[in-house]
């Protein structure tokens, strides 16, 4: 029993480690984009839209970061801050999956169908 | 326009630093300071504590799953409870009248105020039975973590997993519904129902915090909910905030966690209950 108990332990250590540094990675970056488009923002003082005019569409997002409007690199780095912890339940799943912890691989699978069904209803119900 | 911004930093590093001690959202301190104090609209005070909720989440999961405080196995089996249970009230809005709702998790708030107070005066903070739980060994939901302020490692044992689920799918339930953030139900749940110590319970619930945000963040982020000019410098304030708050967190004494936590769950549960008798204060 004590000996499953450690194994269980040094397991859950190392699962952990590998959702810690992804979470890290995934986090610094959406700092840094958001940093860089409030910078921007800041210096120019020009939202790069007319008014308050906020691009609300991943293309405009994108289109937008791409000719360094401050508000659409912003919005980007808002986004990347939105789907961290959707990441990090990605990873778990493959970290729990490389410790053949079978039970938390369903686990885990489960909150993340359940998380898509919600984003789903959310984008298409309101 | 920078002045907005550094107040934003601040305010943020401030939520940061609160919400990563206390494993609640950054929506409770940022809502009242962005409609009282800066006279913005409803509508872009929740958008931005929305993203509050995450940066709080992702900023302080770092070191606390690092240092091994949060308990993995507890979040990932009682996300399964929030997230259909934010399907459930997002699917109920307008169905279920929100009033009950405000009633039976004001009463549940308050309850579990006392409990914590009755907790404080035990001095008690680690469950130890003899018999551990059948369905948390067989979920494998004991944990253990290294308290800082007490320098050594603590192992406890995690017990009314069902209790815990519904209390947490309620939670899910009253996210969807009244698109609060529950980082307080979800302490509430592990501290009071599952008798988890407080500092995996606040840890925890700031780990799970951030998946339940996250599907109700993209209705806000699409929507224009989001102005980039306030949530961008709050946000970054409360990365920083929270990093540094989830180093604090784990050397202070879980004791000073807990009586700075039950006023603040006592007048989350009085406030609800105004709101579901239709009182405002």
């Amino acid at each position: 029993m004590q000996e499953k108990q450690s194994a269980t332990a040094t397991e859950m250590a190392q699962v952990e480690t590998i959702i810690g540094r992804i979470l890290q990675v995934g986090v610094v970056l959406s700092a840094i984009v958001m940093g860089i488009g409030l910078v921007i923002f800041l210096v120019t003082g020009d939202s790069g839209y007319a008014g308050h005019t906020v691009p609300l569409t991943m293309a405009a997002i994108l289109v937008g970061s791409w000719q360094l409007k401050s508000y659409a690199i912003m919005m980007l780095g808002t986004y990347c801050l939105i789907l961290t912890p959707v990441l990090r339940v990605v990873v778990s799943i493959y970290a729990f999956y490389k410790e053949r912890d079978h039970l938390y691989v369903a686990i885990t699978t489960a909150v993340l169908i359940i998380l898509m069904i919600a984003l789903a209803i959310g984008l298409t119900g309101k | 326009m920078i002045q907005t911004a550094l107040i934003m930093i601040g305010v943020g590093i401030f939520a940061g630093i609160a919400g990563a001690i206390l494993g609640i959202g950054g929506g409770m301190i940022i809502t009242p300071i962005l409609t009282l104090g800066m006279g913005l609209n409803i509508k872009y005070a929740i958008g931005a504590s929305i993203i509050a909720v995450i940066a709080t989440s992702s900023g302080s999961t770092i070191a606390y799953l690092r240092d091994n405080v949060l308990n993995l196995r507890v979040a990932m089996f009682l996300e399964i409870a929030t997230t259909i249970g934010a399907i459930v009230g997002a699917l109920l809005t307008g169905v279920l009248d929100p009033k009950y709702l405000y009633l039976l998790f004001g009463c549940l708030l308050v309850f579990s105020g006392w409990n914590m107070y009755r907790k404080l005066r035990r001095g008690q903070e680690v469950l130890q039975r003899v018999e551990p739980d059948k369905i948390a060994s067989k979920l494998k939901l004991n944990g253990s973590y290294y308290d800082k302020a007490e320098m050594k490692t603590i192992d406890y044992q995690v017990e009314n997993v069902p209790a815990g689920f519904s209390v947490m799918f309620g939670a899910g339930v009253a996210s969807g519904l009244l698109g609060i953030g529950s980082g307080a139900f979800k302490v509430m749940a592990m501290d009071t129902f599952m008798k988890m110590p407080l500092k995996p319970s606040s840890s925890t619930s700031n780990l799970m915090m951030g998946v339940t945000a996250a599907a109700s963040a993209t209705v806000y982020f699409f929507n224009g909910s989001i102005l980039p000019g306030i949530a961008v410098p709050m946000a970054l304030g409360i990365l920083g905030g929270a990093v540094i708050g989830s180093r604090i967190m784990q050397v202070l004494p879980a004791r000073w966690i807990r009586i700075v936590f039950i006023p603040i769950i006592l007048y989350i549960g009085i406030q609800m209950l105004g709101k579901g008798l239709g009182v405002h204060f």
